[in-house]
């Protein structure tokens, strides 16, 4: 579970978040709203690489507020970035290794590499330059973060640059976790198939919850503005 | 062999015990230890130090082993290895220098590698440079490699320097026959006040040929390095160069890649980049859990591997 309590977060005299209160404790939670409304923002805080300007997080009772970004990913989070991060050198392999522990099987981890559409035995050992495209990147991303199994997972964008690859299959990644884990998946997304699996939904806009509710009761009216942004 | 001279030999060539197929073993100046086969000779060189390594005409998959290990203070020497390769083989050659310097005196090998490398023949060459130890002496290393590629020879050249070389000038000239290729992949790391300048030409001569000089450098600390890369196109050749530095601390990195065309034909590309690691590259490992240490030790080695 976790508790924001009013988070506030300031930079070059801008206000990018006012006053956030929310406490998570569905499997699903989608957070959405207009590009520039703070949801990136907002994630990067609950990972600790942001610090809020005021305001206390609590993860399972835990004020985590002051711990670092390494402390909060061996408390059990993990953050799939919306840009993926690339690398000379360090492979597939190395990124899965590091995500899913130092003495998980080969084998496992070329079935994770597999849960996200890529033939592990063409990408396991490549390395994550510029020779992999944005949407494989993307891809690896989330294999990372599926290999971590932790209790909180934080997905900016997922669906982003992943063209051909089925929703269901990433949703499918989504359930997975969940019924491994028994805890909490955070998706920031503008897609409705995303929102409609979501148990909550969160609509930022301007650095403010304006809506946080069931699906049923938020998607009907959001779907309408959030298609218009 | 002494405790000492067994872990540099590890190393620098990955052996704990003698390797199977020939070798040479210079431990200290003198030869420790030798074997040749029925198709690889060795042979000391009488009108100065250094050996004679023949390799009979298609002789395939076989290996040399050349490890030189200099654990005595103030020792300095310069080797000349003549590497004959016989058309049509396929042959993998382990080099690589480990000097370990307890005392105050300079310890040095220069060591002037010439590879004749025929017609059609495929090489393997790995050289690996390691230093050690706590004395006030210097361990300087100033490796010299010569490279002749006969028409279709092939030549794959791995170089690596990670730790422990106080000064070191690598100077690396390959001359391209038809046909012929070069692939050259250079990893150092420079720590402390090191120094390490390394130069790479190629003559591509022949039509044809190709070249690729890949270079990866990490300069921590006050280390100073300085990349040459130069390609001369002679002919219908391609040919690439690519630097690419890790800067850290106060370190200082000059990247100085040259291209020469002499022909309309020749087609050559360089990049070169300097740069610090990226932040983004330690916060997403250190999502992962890593502290910001070994976020960045895990980025420094796979950029150097």
């Amino acid at each position: 579970m976790l508790e924001l309590q009013n988070i506030n977060y300031e930079i070059d005299g801008k206000t990018i978040l006012k006053d956030i209160n929310l406490v998570i404790k569905d499997h699903f939670v989608a957070i959405t709203g207009p590009n520039g409304s703070g949801k990136s923002t907002l994630a990067k805080i609950i990972a600790g690489i942001a610090a809020p300007t005021s305001g206390r997080i609590i993860l399972d009772g835990e004020d985590i507020t002051d711990l670092s970004i390494t402390e909060r990913a061996n408390k059990g989070i993990s953050y799939a970035f919306q840009q993926p991060v690339r690398f000379k050198g360090l492979t597939v392999k190395d990124l899965m290794r590091l995500s899913a522990g130092k003495d998980t099987p080969y084998s496992q981890l070329c079935e994770m590499l597999n849960e996200v559409g890529l033939q592990s035995k063409n990408y396991i050992n490549r390395s994550l330059d510029a020779s992999l495209s944005g949407g494989e990147l993307k891809r690896i991303e989330i294999a990372m973060i599926f290999a971590r199994s932790s209790k909180l997972s934080l997905f900016d964008e997922p669906e982003a640059g992943i063209d051909l690859w089925s929703f269901q299959k990433l949703i499918g990644i989504f359930e997975k976790m969940v019924e491994t884990t028994k805890g909490n998946v955070i998706i920031i997304s503008h897609q409705e198939r995303i929102l409609n699996i979501a148990d909550k939904i969160i609509y930022l806009k301007d650095g403010a919850v304006e809506q946080y509710d069931t699906r049923d009761n938020i998607l009907p009216g959001l779907l309408d503005s959030v298609t218009k942004e | 062999m002494d405790p000492i001279q067994k872990k540099i030999l590890h190393e620098v060539a990955d052996l704990d015990a003698l390797p199977v197929g020939a070798y040479n073993i210079r431990a200290n100046g003198k030869s420790a230890a030798r074997n040749t086969t029925a198709n690889i000779d060795i042979i000391t060189k009488e009108d100065k130090s250094g050996i004679d390594i023949i390799i009979k005409p298609n002789t395939v998959n076989e290996s040399v082993h050349i490890p030189v290990i200099i654990s005595e203070t103030g020792l300095t020497e310069l080797v000349y290895n003549d590497f004959y390769v016989g058309e049509n083989s396929d042959v993998v050659i382990i080099a690589g220098c480990g000097i370990h310097n307890c005392g105050n005196g300079d310890s040095a090998h220069d060591g002037i590698h010439t590879f004749y490398v025929g017609k059609n023949a495929k090489v393997k060459y790995v050289e690996k440079h390691y230093g050690e130890g706590e004395g006030r002496g210097k361990r300087l290393m100033n490796p010299t490699t010569v490279i002749h590629l006969e028409d279709g020879a092939q030549m794959t050249m791995q170089a690596s320097q990670i730790a422990g070389i106080d000064d070191t000038l690598r100077n690396t000239k390959a001359y391209l026959g038809s046909g012929a290729k070069l692939e050259i992949n250079e990893s150092v790391m420079t720590t402390g006040v090191q120094n390490a300048v390394s130069e790479f030409t190629a003559d591509m001569n022949g039509e044809n040929c190709s070249c690729n000089i890949v270079s990866r450098t990490v300069a921590r600390d006050n280390s100073t390095q300085h990349f040459t890369s130069r390609l001369n196109g002679n002919n219908v050749c391609s040919g690439h160069t690519e630097c690419d530095s890790i800067i850290m601390d106060k370190a200082s990195v000059l990247a100085t890649p040259e291209l020469q065309a002499n022909s309309t034909e020749a087609s050559l590309i360089h990049e070169a980049a300097i740069g610090k690691i990226a932040g983004e590259q330690l916060i997403k490992l250190m999502t992962l859990g890593l502290t910001e240490a070994q976020a960045e030790e895990q980025i420094i080695s796979g950029f150097l591997k």
